[in-house]
C-alpha cells in the first residue's frame, strides 16, 4: 500500500513535482533572506562596534552623557592602571583605549602659510604599540596610498580628503584642535599614508594617528576618552555584553561624575533599537513565511483536490476509507514538505555562501550616508538558517494539505462521483 | 434452482434539498435482487439510476425506508462499515472507467487486493487471471492513457471483479463504447456472471447492453414503471 502511494506520488508531477518547487522556492527565499538579513545587521553591528561604539565602551559617567560631542575634557584619567584592572579582570576581551576629536587639518606651502583646510574627525589609536587595531580596522586593506604609521608623527588621511586638500604621502600638515583643558592645540603630522574603508563616514574626512601622538597634541598624557572592548570570539553577543558592563559597573561605577561606566554597544546611541530588531526579525520573517507559504500550497492543494477527486472517488469506491485517504494525503505531505525543503535550504544556503564569500558592492548607493553602514553586503550563514526554512516549508505543506483535505473530507461520498462525471 | 435475496429495497425513498425544497429523485421504491442476477435499471436521464445504484453500493444512503444489501441495513452503517462493505463485497464499473492514469494497468487491478491485505504473490495470481478474463494479459505493464477506451473499460472490469465480489455494480459502461467494443465487454461480463455467480446490476438506457439483460426495472421519475424477468437462450 504505501508503495503504491509512493509509486504515485513519484510519478504524478503535478502531484509532487510542482508542489515540491513551491516549497523549494520559498524555504531558498526565507534561507537566503535570513542569511542576507543577518549578514547586513551583524556587519552593520560590527562595523559600529569596530569603529565607534566597540562590544563594550569604559567612559566617564559625565563623557557618557555627551558622548557624541566627544567631550575630551571629561576624559578617563590614569587609564594606564584602568587598562591593567580591566585585562585581569577579562581576559576574554581585548581592550583598547582611544580618543576620539574634532579638528581642523591645515596643509602650508612652502612659506608656511596655508594652502588648503578641511575639517576632520580624528581617531588616536593603539597603531605602534601592539597589532589589535590594526587588524580590528583591517587598516592594511584601507591603505591606498603610502604606508601605515611606524613612528610618532605619522598619520594616515581619508584618500578622498587627501586628495581634496592635495597632500600625498610624505607630505607634512598641522592638527589645529582644542586641548584637554580648553586650550588651543597644535601639532604637526606627517602623512604616511591614504585610507579608505569603504564606510562613508570615515571615507570623507578623518584623520588617524598613533594614540602617543594624539596625546601629546591634545595633552592627554595617560588619558583617553574612551576605552574599547571587543570579545575575542569576534562577533558581538548582546546579553554576554551587557552583563559584562553590569558587572564592571557594580564594581567601580560610583557617584563621581569621572567615575568610568561601562556601556554595551546595545546602551549607545539608538544602537539598541537596531541590536533588538536584529533579535527578533527572523522570528518574523518566518512566521509571515508559514502564513504566506501556507495560504499558495492550501490553493495549490485546492487545485491539486479537485484534480484529485477523481483519485480520491475511485478509492473511496474501492473500500478505502475516507480516514485512511485523508491520512494518506497528508503523509504524501510530509514527504513533500521535506523534499522541498531540504532542497529549498540547500540552494538558499548555496546562494547565501556565494553572497558570504563574494559579497556584492553597493557603494554607489550609499553616497552620502550618514549612517554607519557597510558598503559591500555579505551574507552571513548562522545554524539557524539550517533550520528557519526546514520547518517552516514542512509545516506550511502539511498545513495547506490539511486544509485542502477537509474538502475532500466532509463531502458525501457520492457527490465526489457527481463532480467526477461533470 | 434455489436462489437467494442478496438486496432487499423496502419503502425507500431518496430526496435531495434543492433550495427551500426537497427533491424526490426516488419514490417509494420495492425492490429484491436474487444472487447471480443480471439486471438493469434502465430509464432516461433522470430517472434515478444512478441514485439507486450509488445507495446500493453504500456510496449514499435512502432518506426513508430500508435498503438491505449483503445482510447490511445501508442507512445504519457508518462511514467505516460502509467502506468496509464496498472492500469486501462490490465492485464499481463507471462509465468513464476511473482508472489511476499513473498507476500501470497491473497496479491499478491489483489496488484493491492491497486494501484486503492479500499477499504479494497471491495478488499477482490473482491479477493475472482477471487480466486473462478481460484479455488483457498482454498489457500488464501499460498504463491507462495508452490503453484505448474499450481496453480501459476492460481493465476496470477487472479490477471491479478480481477480488470476485458477490454484487458488481456499472452504471452507464457502454457510453463512451462503440457497438464493437460494448458488446465485448458485455459477453465477457456475462461469462463471469455464469462462471462465478456474481450478481451484475447494470444503470443503463443502451439498448445493446438490455439485449443481454436477464431482468429488466424500468425506472421513470424515481419509481418502477415495469420490472419483467426475461428468459432468453444467448
Ligand atoms: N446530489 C444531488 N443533489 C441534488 N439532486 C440530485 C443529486 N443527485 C441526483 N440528483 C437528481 O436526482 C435525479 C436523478 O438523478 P440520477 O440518479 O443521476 O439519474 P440517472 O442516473 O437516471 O440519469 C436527477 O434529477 C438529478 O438531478
Ligand atoms: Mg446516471
Amino acid at each position: 500500500m504505501i508503495k503504491f502511494l509512493i509509486k504515485g506520488l513519484l510519478r504524478d508531477k503535478s502531484r509532487s513535482r510542482l508542489p515540491i518547487m513551491v516549497v523549494a522556492i520559498g524555504v531558498t527565499l526565507t534561507v537566503f533572506m535570513h542569511a542576507y538579513i543577518t549578514g547586513f545587521m551583524g556587519d552593520t553591528i560590527e562595523m559600529n562596534a569596530r569603529f565607534t561604539t566597540g562590544h563594550v565602551k569604559v567612559m566617564t559617567r559625565a563623557y557618557a552623557e555627551d558622548a557624541s560631542l566627544l567631550p575630551n575634557d571629561l576624559a578617563l584619567m590614569q587609564i594606564e592602571e584602568l587598562l591593567d584592572s580591566l585585562r585581569s579582570l577579562y581576559p576574554d576581551m581585548s581592550w583598547s583605549p582611544r580618543i576620539q576629536f574634532g579638528g581642523l587639518i591645515d596643509v602650508p606651502d612652502s612659506a608656511g602659510e596655508t594652502r588648503s583646510q578641511g575639517t576632520a574627525i580624528g581617531w588616536g589609536l593603539e597603531l605602534i604599540a601592539n597589532q589589535d587595531e590594526l587588524n580590528r580596522l583591517d587598516l592594511q586593506k584601507a591603505l591606498r596610498s603610502g604606508h601605515l604609521p611606524r613612528k610618532s608623527g605619522d598619520a594616515l588621511l581619508s584618500h578622498t580628503f587627501a586628495g581634496k586638500l592635495g597632500i600625498a604621502p610624505g607630505d607634512e600638515f598641522t592638527l589645529i584642535s582644542s586641548t584637554m583643558n580648553g586650550g588651543m592645540a597644535m601639532y604637526n603630522f606627517r602623512l604616511s599614508g591614504t585610507v579608505h574603508f569603504g564606510v562613508e563616514i570615515m571615507d570623507r574626512g578623518s584623520i588617524i594617528a598613533d594614540l602617543k601622538d594624539v596625546q601629546l597634541a591634545l595633552e592627554m598624557e595617560n588619558a583617553a576618552g574612551e576605552i574599547t572592548g571587543f570579545s575575542n570570539t569576534g562577533f558581538y553577543h548582546n546579553n554576554q555584553a551587557e552583563k559584562l558592563s553590569d558587572s564592571f559597573n557594580s564594581k567601580f561605577k560610583t557617584d563621581d561624575e569621572f567615575s568610568p561606566v561601562m556601556l554595551s554597544l546595545s546602551q549607545q546611541g539608538n544602537m539598541g533599537q537596531y541590536v533588538q530588531m536584529s533579535e527578533v526579525w527572523s522570528a518574523y520573517v518566518s512566521l509571515i513565511f508559514i502564513f504566506a507559504m501556507s495560504l499558495v500550497l492550501w490553493n495549490a492543494g485546492l487545485l491539486g483536490g479537485l484534480r484529485r477527486y477523481g483519485e480520491v472517488g475511485i478509492r473511496l469506491a474501492i473500500g478505502e476509507s475516507k480516514g485512511h485517504v485523508y491520512r494518506s494525503m497528508i503523509a504524501e505531505s510530509v514527504f513533500i514538505g521535506i523534499a522541498g525543503s531540504v532542497t529549498g535550504t540547500a540552494i538558499g544556503l548555496g546562494f547565501a555562501w556565494l553572497l558570504q564569500t563574494y559579497g556584492l558592492d553597493i557603494s554607489g548607493m550609499m553616497q552620502g550616508a550618514s549612517l554607519m553602514m557597510p558598503t559591500i553586503i555579505k551574507a552571513r550563514i548562522t545554524p539557524t538558517d539550517f533550520y528557519i526554512g526546514f520547518f517552516p516549508g514542512v509545516i506550511s505543506t502539511v498545513i495547506g494539505t490539511l486544509l485542502s483535505g477537509i474538502g475532500i473530507y466532509r463531502r458525501q461520498t457520492a457527490k465526489l462521483f457527481k463532480e467526477l462525471e461533470a | 434452482m434455489e436462489t437467494q435475496t442478496i438486496i432487499s429495497v423496502k419503502e425507500m425513498y431518496k430526496r435531495f434539498p434543492m433550495g427551500k425544497t426537497e427533491f424526490t429523485a426516488l419514490e417509494n421504491l420495492n425492490l429484491d435482487f436474487a444472487q447471480g442476477e443480471f439486471t438493469g435499471l434502465i430509464g432516461p436521464s433522470g430517472s434515478g439510476k444512478t441514485t439507486l445504484l450509488n445507495i446500493l453500493g453504500s456510496l449514499d444512503v435512502p432518506t426513508l425506508g430500508e435498503a438491505t444489501v449483503l445482510g447490511k441495513s445501508i442507512g445504519k452503517l457508518n462511514t467505516h462499515e460502509a467502506a468496509m462493505l464496498r472492500r469486501e463485497s462490490l465492485g464499481f464499473i463507471f462509465q468513464s472507467y476511473n482508472l489511476l492514469a499513473v498507476h500501470t494497468v497491473f497496479e491499478n487491478v491489483e489496488f484493491p487486493l492491497l486494501l484486503l491485505k492479500i499477499p504479494s504473490q497471491e495478488r499477482r495470481k490473482m491479477v493475472q487471471e482477471a487480466l486473462e478474463w478481460v484479455g488483457l494479459s498482454d498489457k500488464i505493464r501499460s498504463k491507462p492513457p495508452q490503453l484505448s477506451g474499450g481496453q480501459c473499460q476492460r481493465v476496470a472490469i477487472a479490477r471491479a471483479m478480481v477480488k470476485k465480489p458477490k454484487l458488481v455494480l456499472a452504471d452507464e459502461p457502454t457510453a463512451n463504447l462503440d457497438a464493437a467494443n460494448s458488446h465485448h465487454i458485455l459477453k465477457t461480463m456475462l461469462t463471469l456472471n455464469q462462471e462465478l455467480k456474481t450478481t451484475f446490476i447494470f444503470a443503463t438506457h443502451d439498448e445493446k447492453v438490455i439485449s443481454y439483460l436477464n431482468r429488466k426495472i424500468y425506472l421513470l421519475d424515481g419509481r418502477v414503471d415495469k420490472d419483467e424477468v426475461v428468459t432468453h437462450n444467448k
